[in-house]
This record gives C-alpha cells, structure tokens and sequence, in this order.
C-alpha cells in the first residue's frame, strides 16, 4: 500500500505499555509479557497517553497496518489481550462520563437523539475559529482531524455485515456519499487531503499521529472500539447518527473561518460539502438507521443512546483541549516542535492570504 | 425505493422528514428556474422545508436551530391516497 494511504510509521511511545507493545511490533509476531495492561498507570482513561496510544496501535492493524509491521500481528492473542484490557478500562470510562442511557422505546428515538444533541454547553472549535482563529490554529485544527478524516467513514463502514433490512440500507446510503458514490475526487477523505494540502500539512495517512493529544486517539479509538466489537453496533450506529447531527453547522463555521483567513474554495470545499452532505445524512441516520435498528431489536436503543452520547461528551472534551490551549497562548498539539510548520518551499501554489480581520 | 424498503413505481421519491427537509431519492434533477441542472452531486437529497437555509434549495440543518415545527406524515391528518 501507498504510504500516501497507510502504512503509517510507528509512532513514538507513550509510556511504559505503548513502548513494549510498540517494540514488539518492529519482530515478528511473538507472545508480550502476562500481566501488560497492569502497567497502565494514568487515572483517567480518556486522557491516558499510554493507553490511548496502544489501543491505536492495536486497533490500525484493523485498519491498514503500520509500515514494516507483520499483518499477523492483527489477531496475535497475547495483543488482542492487553487490547481488551485497555477496551474494558476505556469503555468503563466512556459509560461512566456519559451516564446511564433512559430508557426510550423505538418510536421516541428521534426525540431523545435531538435532545442530546442540542443541549450541549462546551466550548464551540467552530465559533472560535470562526471569530478569532489564526492559521495557525487551523492548522492545528486539521492536524487534529486529520486523523479521522483520511480515513473518514472507515470505521462505521463496519457495521454493514452486521446489519440486514431497513437500517442496511439506511447505513449503505449514508457511507455510498461518505465514499463519493465511488468516484474518488469525490470521497469526503480527499477532499479533506486537498484542504491540508492548501494548509501546506503533511497529507499522508497517520502523519501526524505523534502530535495528536490522548483526548484527539480517544475520539478516533471510541469509533473503533463500537465498529470492532459487534456487540456495540447499536453505539455505532447512534455514534454516526449524533456525528452527523452535529456537523452542518459547526462545518459551515470552519468553511466560513478558512474563508476569512483566506482560504479558496478548494480549501474550504470539505467544509462546504459537509454541509450540505451532512444534513442528508442526519435524516437517514435518526430515522431510517437507528429507528430502524430499535424497531428490529428495541434492546439495542440503550446502546444507540450510548454511541450518540459519547460523541458528545469526547467533543466537549475536545473542544476544551482545543480552546482551553488557545485561549491561553499554547499550542493545542502534543509536541507542538513538531508541529508542521510549513517551510516556505512547501507553501501551496496559491498562497493563503495574510491573516486579515473579518465579520464575526 | 423508499426507505422503508418498499418498492415505488415512480422514478423518484420525496420523504418529508419529520420537523425536517424534504428528502428526495432516486431519478432526478434539480433545476434553476430556467431550466438549467444544479449539481446536486450525491443520489439522495434534502431540500430545505423552513425557508431559512443558507444553501436554498438544500437543508442545511437551519430549522434544528429554529425549532421548526411541521406535520409530515398526512396520514395522520386523514388525507394520505393510495401509494399509487
């Protein structure tokens, strides 16, 4: 595979089980020490480096794999143990933050999923880049995302052979526009190549991955966690839904931020999509998806809740990292000296403009 | 095919979504007033139902905003014919 797609380099370890599982990875596939996950030693699971990083480097074996990586590491059983041991901490935490779901029959699905998605009081990513946002934090921004978005939609696209019927159809409706109807100029994961690539940022798949927080692998590793496990595909499926209920319109305040820091329309194009791709997208997931996977198991609506609250507790998180550092004059990145600066050589062929004020 | 998995014979289909757009499947094409093709650039659609999207004719999500309010199902206002 083309490193511009996977095959992303290791990345740097995090503490002590990122760096033994990390090591490990380099030889051939070969039994890790009994008793690994022990070593976890950060209080938080969702802000644990260590731990966030080895569930990512467990799970892109399901992915793509790493460069110079045996592929056989992918079902290795003394890895897919310490995975699990990490899956029951991080899943433990996820419930925990988000609560325990209401009990909401099939039919009031749509209303409960609404209700949560619009009583939110985080930080807005979307309102401060629009209004006070440098380039350089947008960057930042697309840094961050870029970690899902080259690979965006891969990780729903697991619930197809776990679903039939109704929602199938609905879930083959919504990725089939994800993946650009098949026409790859057209797939949501390049149009967001060619929005870093006017942002002069490093477009090949993984390479920012040692600048992403734990807090930016727990987002990506909370969408693998809920595709991997079909036990969870009810949390796939409202962690899709609440994702695209909340997309139109922050997606039109990054559109209108690239704008005003001068970005043309092929840089903010992703953005713009989504807004409108989104809005589709949304009515099919409530309805015709999660409605349509409580109606055909009505025990899964608790889980639907769970995926859908999830996305919106680790995005308060997120947005919080983000403008907690801004506001403070830091770097939002975990090893901002790495952060891609772009050397004056690397500067798109049509330049961004100089930072200018605009309308808020 | 709607999304309730039933055939239509019609060439397209047009879902009011509840409190939402209008969702359009199918073979179709939008066009301007004088007749010249909008690129919708995806199979299925949604067309703005509360007059205040931004990209008009598409939802744009606005009317979550707006706490748009509106009957979709006629059904349950006594009026829906036969599907065809």
């Amino acid at each position: 595979m083309s490193d511009s797609y996977g095959h992303a380099p290791l990345p740097e370890p995090r503490g002590p089980v990122s760096a033994i599982v990390r090591d490990a990875l380099r030889r051939a596939p070969h039994n890790l020490p009994v008793g690994l996950p022990a070593a976890f030693a950060g209080a938080d699971p969702l802000t644990d480096e260590d731990l966030q990083l080895t569930l990512f480097l467990c799970y892109e074996l399901h992915y793509r794999g790493w460069r110079g990586v045996d592929d056989g590491w992918e079902w290795q059983p003394s890895l897919l143990a310490v995975r699990a041991a990490a899956e029951r901490r991080f899943e433990a935490a996820l419930r925990t933050l988000t609560g325990p779901p209401p009990p909401v029959p099939p039919e009031q699905l749509p209303a409960a999923l609404h209700r949560f998605t619009t009583t939110g009081g985080g930080p807005s990513v979307g309102g401060f880049l629009k209004r006070r946002g440098t380039l350089a934090q947008f960057r930042e921004f697309a840094v961050h995302r870029s970690i899902y978005h080259l690979r965006e939609a891969d990780p729903h696209s697991w619930g197809l052979p776990r679903l039939g019927g109704p929602p199938k159809a609905a879930l083959v409706e919504i990725q089939m526009d994800e993946y650009g109807n098949g026409r790859l100029h057209r797939m949501h994961a390049e149009l967001f190549r060619t929005t870093m690539s006017r942002l002069g940022l490093d477009t090949r798949y993984g390479a920012h991955l040692n600048a992403a927080p734990a807090i930016t692998l727990a987002t990506n590793n909370a969408m693998s966690l809920f595709g991997l496990h079909r036990r969870l595909r009810g949390a796939l499926l409202g962690h899709l839904a609440a994702f695209e209920m909340t997309s139109s319109l922050p997606n039109r305040r990054y559109g209108d931020a690239l704008r005003r820091l001068g970005g043309d329309e092929a840089a903010t194009r992703f953005f713009d999509e989504h807004v409108e791709a989104d809005a589709v997208h949304e009515q099919i997931a409530v309805h015709d998806l999660c409605v349509g996977l409580a109606r055909q198991d009505p025990a899964l609506t608790a889980d639907v809740l769970l995926g859908a609250a999830t996305v919106l507790a680790l995005d308060d998180l997120f947005a919080s990292h983000l403008v907690d550092a801004w506001t403070t004059g830091r770097s939002s990145l975990r090893s901002p000296e790495r952060e891609p600066v772009t050397p004056p050589a690397a500067l798109p062929a049509a330049p961004l403009a100089p930072v200018v004020a605009g309308p808020v | 095919m709607t999304p309730s998995g039933q055939p239509n014979p019609a060439a397209a289909t047009i879902t009011p979504y509840p409190d939402g757009p209008l969702v359009v499947r199918g073979d179709f094409a939008v066009t301007t007033p004088d007749g010249r093709n909008i690129d919708v650039r995806r199979r299925t659609i949604a067309l703005c139902r509360c007059g205040k999207s931004a990209i008009s004719p598409f939802c744009d999500g606005t009317h979550k905003a707006l706490g748009f309010r509106i009957d979709s199902d006629p059904a349950q206002a006594g009026s829906a014919g036969p599907a065809d």
